[in-house]
């Protein structure tokens, strides 16, 4: 299953409840302001570091750079590009946005 | 004429201060508030800006929307000096939590811890908030 995230983790709680329900072996996708949540040296750092040994983390690389972040990626998160978004829609069976 | 009014040119000059809480690019509310600073300028009010929770991300240096199809304008923060827009307040708190520090903001800014923020948002005339 393929969880798509697009607010940031400071503001809502959007990414906690998906990260609470995504189960072993899923794929988060962090777009638009979601992408917050893939970066370095923030206090919900620590909650995704810890999800990430259950989920694959994927953040959109557009919206990353629109936003300044491009640079502070954490480690072991996949950037993708448009076409990237497009493939891991492809790739799952079903997908939930966690609006 | 009490110190909050400076009746010089006929008007009453109030302290306004625009409170920005949102990221940029995910809402529009960081760029309308931006652009409702630059209206303001017009009027000869005493304005500042407060940056706190999400709205510290709005200074955060090296932005580039090309990919994203929408315009960038995180460089309009530094031209608001030229607006005699210059009080740019961040929450200390704000930006440590979001892994930022003054270095990495594209203008200068005053950084004020939290009790400093709130004091500061007490005195003022008028809140208006994006």
């Amino acid at each position: 299953m393929l969880h798509i995230v697009n607010k940031s983790p400071y503001e809502r709680n959007s990414l906690e409840s998906c990260l609470r329900m995504a189960s072993k072996g899923s794929a988060v996708l962090l777009i638009e302001d979601g992408v917050y949540g893939a970066t370095k040296g923030g206090s919900f750092e620590g909650k995704v570091q810890a999800a990430m040994a259950d989920v694959k983390l994927y953040v959109l690389g557009p919206d990353l750079s629109a936003r300044g972040m491009a640079d502070r990626v954490l480690d072991g998160v996949s950037v993708v590009d448009y076409g990237g978004f497009v493939d891991l829609v492809a790739e799952h069976s079903n997908c939930q946005s966690w609006l | 004429m009490n110190d909050e009014m400076d009746m010089e040119e006929g008007g009453v000059v109030k302290q306004f201060m625009f409170v920005n809480r949102k990221a940029p690019y995910g809402t529009i509310y960081a760029l309308e508030g931006l652009e409702v600073v630059l209206i303001s300028a017009a009027f000869e009010q005493d304005v500042s800006m407060a940056f706190i929770d999400d709205g510290v991300y709005e200074l955060k240096k090296g932005q580039d929307t090309k990919a994203l199809g929408q315009k960038n304008f995180s460089p309009t923060y530094r031209a608001l000096e030229g607006y005699d827009i210059e009080k740019l307040y961040v929450e200390r708190e704000s930006m440590e939590a979001r892994g930022l520090t003054e270095d990495d903001l594209l203008v200068d800014v005053i950084v004020l811890d939290r009790a400093e923020m709130a004091a500061k948002m007490d005195e003022q005339d008028v809140l208006i908030s994006f």
